[in-house]
Order: structure tokens, then C-alpha cells, then sequence
């Protein structure tokens, strides 16, 4: 009697929180998410852009040349944002032994690195008008270019070692020294800052941002995440496909 | 009958041995301290020998190069030992993995970081530095290298037989020490500028108050992850 029940009950259907854990299942789920955020991504950012370059107010402050922040605050927030994704993943990797959960990190990887570059080459394109100069080194800046460097540091580390397994792991403990650390340099970075230079031109405490533009920020910024999303599940079906010999056997999906 | 150790005795015996077994090879850490005064003599023969110019140039230049010369020798921390096995069987032995690291460690900060301490206020001499500067100085590398062995630390273990682990080693940890750089650095130029370093020093002491606490627990989980 007692054992009827406990079948009865294993095979009751029940919500099971690893089902998509493995790469096995989580390769078609992947697959069917990524045309909807993709398709979703390209909309919100050509909205956002819209808001952007057309229905925003021209700042009577820095002229046209402000636009550029619809695209360089949402990336430096991502460039952020992913780095610490990464090292969640890899710390998880770590934790609970998930292949899965590597590759997810090693997949995050590259797109964080990309929104790093495209906040540092608009920030500088930005300063041009701004500050009359290509790179002022104001302590965000410097800290996305360290951001960079870590970035590096992560791909090197990865490429570096033969063996996946060792890769894997190694490469998540880098991922987590380097969070611990980033927000330490950030103040760093800034604490040397403000020794150095005297106050420049502070970006960021701009009077009041209309409600306008913060929409259309936001709006860029979901964007940008349902783009990262797209991209980095397209990257993990590649990773899975790369590292399980019997790939062949779910390619069809 | 084999002697049982106290953990302590075994810590001690780790660091005695390692400095040992360095000084054995006086060659390899006599080239590091050569390094750093012939790095930091090429300074002034780039920029020209303006007292002015040097002086204001001499906290960046001394802590860059006491950087890159505590990271030349960090792919040695770990490497003889791991070659001949001697590292798999300190980490199989009953004591901590974490403070063994934390020993191994604090040999490297003697025979690297230490001997830099004294040679950099003659090198500040040459670069028309005061004497509270040279004293910060010193006060700030005595701190600061400590924390570079540290955090070298977790990249010597994490590439630990790979080939060319040279130039991966300064990619991972070069952005690491940006934090020590800036606060030791602060720290003298603050006293140039008359200012009262005990600001910067008080944030470099905390920095290697957190190395202390962290570096020797991710070496350890990276040597965990080489031996495997």
C-alpha cells in the first residue's frame, strides 16, 4: 500500500525546477525563445531610437550631441549588468557543479565584452563635443575600460587552457575574483578621480531629465536585454552542439 | 614513529622552507630587485631629467614598476612545487589547504615585495622626492606589495601549467591591482601636494585587509581546480 502511493506520487506530474537544467532540454527551449526575443529586441530598440533621435527635446545645455546617451547609458548598464550575470552563472556553475550553467557564462561573455566596447567608442565620441577631447579619463570611463580588461582577462584565461573542464571552472573563479573587485575599483577609480582632476563636466547630474527620455532609455534598455537574450541563447545552442558528441542526435529540432 | 605536528610548526616549516628553497636560487630573486631599479632608472631617460617633472612623476613610476616586478615573479609561486608534486601532497596533508596558501604566499611577499620596501626610497632619492614622501612611500609599499602577492596569488594558481603562463598571468592580474596602485600611489602624492596621506593609506589597508581574507580562499579553490 505504502509503496503504491510513493509510485503514484513519482508519477504524479510534478513542477520540477531542474527540468531545463540539462542541456539536453534546455537546447529546444532555447530555441523556441529565441526568434520571439529577437523579434522583440529589433521593435523596442528601432522604437527606442525613434524616441531618441525624433520626439526627445533637443538639451539646451549640449544641443543635438546628447542623443548619443539612448545608446551609451543602456550599453554601459549592460556591459555592467552582464559582467555580474557572468559571474552569477559561474558561481552557480561552481556551487551546483551545472555544465550548463558554464556554458551560460562563457555564452554571456562575448556580449558583455561588445556592450563594454560600445560604451567606451560612444563615450568618446560623446566626450568630443562634451569635454573637447576623444578620452577625458573620468572615473566612469576609466572604470568601462578596466571593465574591458576584465573582459580580456576572462577570454584569455578561457582560451588559454586545453582541457573544457578546467577552462570551465577556472575561468568561474576569475569571474567571481573579478566581481568582488569591480565595484572596489569603481571607487578607486573614483576616489583617484576626484584627487586628480577638479570637477568636469558631470554627465549624469543633468537638471531633471525629462520623463521623455528616461522612457526612451528604458525603453532601449529592454531592448538591448531582450537582444543580449536572443544572443546568448543562440550562442549556448552552439555550445551545446560544440561540446556533446551526440548533438547529432536532437540537430533536427 | 612518525611525529605529529601542530598546525603552527607546519605553517612555519612551509614558510621557512620556501624561503629556503628560494635562497637557494639567489639568482631568481636578486633579478627581480635588479629589475626594479633598472625599470625605474629608464624614467627619467624617456622624459628628461626636469627635478620638477621627475618628482611629480615619481609615486606613479615607483608603484607601477614595484607592480610589474611583484608580477614577474608570480608564475614561481606555484610552479616548482606543482612540477615536482610537492604541492599535491601539501594540499593531501591534514592541514588546511588555505593556510598553507597563506604561507606560500607571504614567502613570495619576502623575498619580492619585501627587499622593495627598502631599495625604493633610494630610487625616490634619485627622483628628487622629500623625506615624508619616502617615508609614505615605504609605509605604502610595505602595505601594498603584501596585498600584490595576494591577489597575484589567485592568477599564478589559476594557470598553473599552461604554457606561456607569462604574459596570461599580467592580463588577469594587472587589473586586480588597479585598487593598490591607486591608493598607495594617492597616498605619496597626497603628501606632495600637502595633504595628510592617512586617508589613502587607511583605503589600502583596507584593501589588503579584504586580500587577506579572500585571495587565500580563491587560490586555494583555483589549486583545488589545477590538481584536479
Amino acid at each position: 500500500m505504502k509503496n503504491m502511493q510513493t509510485t503514484s506520487e513519482i508519477n504524479k506530474p510534478k513542477l520540477n525546477w531542474f527540468k531545463y537544467a540539462s542541456p539536453k532540454t534546455f537546447y529546444p527551449l532555447a530555441g523556441k525563445l529565441i526568434p520571439w526575443c529577437a523579434i522583440s529586441a529589433a521593435i523596442l530598440i528601432i522604437y527606442g531610437l525613434y524616441i531618441g533621435l525624433f520626439v526627445a527635446p533637443t538639451d539646451f545645455q549640449q544641443g543635438e550631441g546628447y542623443r548619443i546617451i539612448f545608446v551609451h547609458v543602456p550599453a554601459a548598464w549592460f556591459s555592467m549588468f552582464l559582467y555580474l550575470l557572468m559571474a552569477f552563472y559561474a558561481g552557480m556553475g561552481l556551487v551546483f557543479n551545472a555544465k550548463l550553467s558554464y556554458m551560460m557564462a562563457t555564452a554571456i561573455a562575448p556580449t558583455g565584452a561588445m556592450f563594454t566596447l560600445v560604451a567606451l567608442v560612444t563615450g568618446s565620441l560623446w566626450g568630443k563635443p562634451m569635454w573637447g577631447a576623444w578620452w577625458v579619463w573620468d572615473a566612469r570611463l576609466t572604470s568601462e575600460l578596466i571593465l574591458l580588461f576584465l573582459y580580456i582577462g576572462y577570454f584569455s584565461l578561457q582560451a588559454a587552457i586545453d582541457d573544457k573542464n578546467r577552462a570551465d571552472k577556472a575561468s568561474a573563479v576569475l569571474a567571481l575574483v573579478g566581481a568582488i573587485n569591480v565595484p572596489i575599483i569603481y571607487f578607486s577609480v573614483k576616489w583617484w578621480n576626484t584627487l586628480h582632476q577638479g570637477s568636469s563636466i558631470s554627465l549624469t547630474k543633468a537638471p531633471a531629465m525629462a520623463a521623455i527620455m528616461l522612457q526612451g532609455m528604458l525603453i532601449m534598455a529592454i531592448g538591448f536585454w531582450l537582444y543580449s537574450m536572443a544572443v546568448i541563447l543562440m550562442r549556448v545552442r552552439c555550445e551545446i552542439l560544440e561540446r556533446d558528441s551526440k548533438a547529432a542526435m536532437f540537430r533536427q529540432d | 614513529m612518525q611525529q605529529q605536528l601542530s598546525t603552527f610548526s607546519v605553517l612555519y616549516r612551509i614558510l621557512a622552507r620556501d624561503i629556503k628553497v628560494a635562497l637557494r636560487r639567489q639568482s631568481d630573486v636578486t633579478a627581480v630587485f635588479f629589475f626594479f631599479i633598472i625599470a625605474a632608472s629608464l624614467f627619467p631617460l624617456g622624459s628628461g631629467a626636469d627635478p620638477k617633472l621627475l618628482s611629480a612623476m615619481a609615486p606613479s613610476v615607483l608603484w607601477v614598476t614595484a607592480l610589474l616586478s611583484c608580477m614577474l615573479s608570480l608564475s614561481r609561486m606555484y610552479a616548482s612545487d606543482y612540477a615536482d608534486g610537492t604541492l599535491e601532497q601539501m594540499m593531501l596533508s591534514n592541514q588546511p589547504t588555505v593556510l598553507i596558501v597563506l604561507m606560500k604566499i607571504l614567502a613570495h611577499w619576502v623575498l619580492s615585495g619585501l627587499p622593495l620596501v627598502f631599495v625604493a626610497p633610494l630610487i625616490g632619492l634619485q627622483f628628487n622626492l622629500g623625506i615624508d614622501q619616502l617615508q609614505i612611500l615605504a609605509v605604502s609599499l610595505l602595505m601594498g606589495t603584501l596585498a600584490l602577492s595576494l591577489i597575484g596569488s589567485i592568477g599564478a594558481a589559476l594557470t598553473l601549467g599552461i604554457r606561456g603562463t607569462g604574459v596570461l598571468i599580467a592580463i588577469l592580474v594587472l587589473p586586480l591591482y588597479i585598487p593598490v596602485l591607486v591608493f598607495g600611489a594617492g597616498a605619496v602624492n597626497a603628501v606632495a601636494i600637502g595633504m595628510s596621506p592617512n586617508g589613502a593609506l587607511s583605503l589600502l589597508g583596507a584593501v589588503l585587509a579584504m586580500a587577506l581574507v579572500f585571495s587565500p580562499l580563491a587560490s586555494a579553490a583555483a589549486l583545488r581546480i589545477a590538481l584536479e
